[in-house]
């Protein structure tokens, strides 16, 4: 005969997927499958790890969650939605993965995810490659005079930071202030012809948030709100994300 | 606010530049952006910028495109996840969406995309260059310098330079 059959019935113990459910608005539909595959066959993690996206979800329904909460697919999943974009049913198999993510142990956790997380929380900046304060506003004046001497068209573009009342409050990546500050000029130039009238912030002016890849959601919410509380003590309307 | 700025006349990018080279351009639609967020919307103005650009003429989209486009790979903490070798391999889907357009450039309005996007064009023989809309931006307003051409290929790293002298 056949491989030993899953039973299902008996008393209902409360599974990963039910948990999920009721964290979720309609219970993210995740009992809604009719494994019709649309989300496996339009997502490029499928096949990785021998899993996919209408697996996933079949494995939370039979209440496998062993074997789906120790899948490492979870972080070859981006989240990227396109599976809910797609789905007939608009089950949110991404909340799964997330959630799935949120219940492994921290030292479990990718190690690159956790470290940038763990440094981003080093600093009110928020930066997940340890910028400082000092670092970041003096690498902004630095470049900034660079420019204003080498481009004496923009010899009056300005790169504030700090300044209270500016309309908006510009984020940066860590990338450009710590490996390629060069790459922070051309928006600044942009900025400066459109007329806008912004500042960056020492505080709260990383645009990462690692915090919220390794699924902590305690330290994710820190860091956001550390971010929202930069845009207001500086008055600024509008918190504007770099590309 | 590109597309804002350019249509406000704020912004007065002239494609120009690109009227004989016809360099082909295509355009990564970030998950983050256009599916979770702002939709299409934002999806018609990024290209409208594109557009405004490098011509539209020499603007070719992938496929699927907008909200129904695949995702890199680059985010979710993929790039730091460790898992290198899956993340290649869901993001050849990406380098084949970006082959078939046979664009040698990709725009990428995201800096996790950027990062993805340029990884898999060197796992791909350097297929094609990766490139922030903000550079192209400059160079179609006439500014942009000798050092912010990082992401250039060789066949613009010379046109248009603003102040040449300052080459570091």
């Amino acid at each position: 005969m056949g491989d030993t059959a899953i039973k299902i019935g008996g008393a209902r113990k409360s599974v990963f997927k039910d948990k999920v459910m009721k964290l979720l608005p309609e219970g993210g539909n995740l009992n809604a499958c009719l494994t019709c595959g649309a989300c496996a066959s339009g997502c490029p993690a499928t096949g990785l790890d021998g899993m996919d996206p209408r697996k996933f979800l079949r494995m939370a329904a039979l209440g496998m969650d062993e074997e789906i909460l120790s899948s490492n697919w979870v972080w070859m999943c981006s989240m990227c939605t396109r599976c809910m974009y797609v789905c007939p049913m608009q089950i949110n198999i991404p909340q799964l993965v997330f959630n799935a993510r949120a219940t492994w142990a921290k030292e479990d956790k990718p190690k690159g995810i956790i470290g940038s997380c763990d440094m981003a929380l080093r600093n009110d900046t928020c930066s997940a490659m340890g910028a400082t304060e000092e670092d970041f506003e003096f690498v902004i004046g630095d470049v900034l005079e660079e420019y204003q001497e080498a481009q004496p068209e923009f010899a009056d573009m300005k790169a504030d930071v700090n300044r209270k009342g500016a309309y908006y409050f510009l984020n940066q990546n860590s990338r450009e202030p710590v490996t390629e500050p060069d790459e922070m000029v051309p928006l600044w130039k942009i900025m400066h012809l459109a007329g806008a009238d912004w500042t960056y912030g020492t505080k709260g002016w990383a645009a990462e948030n690692y915090c919220l890849f390794s699924a902590d959601n305690e330290n994710w919410e820190k860091i956001v709100r550390t971010k929202v509380k930069a845009v207001e003590d500086l008055g600024c309307k509008v918190w504007l994300n770099t590309e | 606010m590109y597309a804002q700025w350019i249509r406000e006349g704020k912004l007065k990018p002239s494609s120009d530049w690109n009227k004989e080279r016809k360099i082909k351009f295509t355009l990564q639609d970030p998950c983050q952006l256009v599916r979770k967020t702002l939709g299409d919307p934002v999806a018609e103005d990024m290209r409208y910028v594109v557009k405004a650009v490098v011509g539209e003429e020499n603007f070719v989209d992938m496929t699927p495109n907008r909200s129904n486009n695949f995702c890199c790979g680059g985010g979710g903490g993929y790039l730091q996840s460790g898992f290198t070798e899956q993340r290649r391999a869901y993001g050849q889907t990406k380098a084949n969406q970006i082959l078939a357009t046979k664009a040698p450039y990709c725009i990428t309005p995201c800096h996790n995309c950027h990062a993805q996007v340029h990884d898999m064009s060197e796992v791909n023989d350097h297929a094609w260059e990766t490139v922030h809309l903000w550079t192209l931006l400059n160079l179609s307003l006439g500014i942009l310098g000798p050092n912010e051409r990082t992401y250039l290929g060789e066949d613009l790293k010379d046109v248009d330079v603003f102040h040449p002298e300052s080459e570091m």
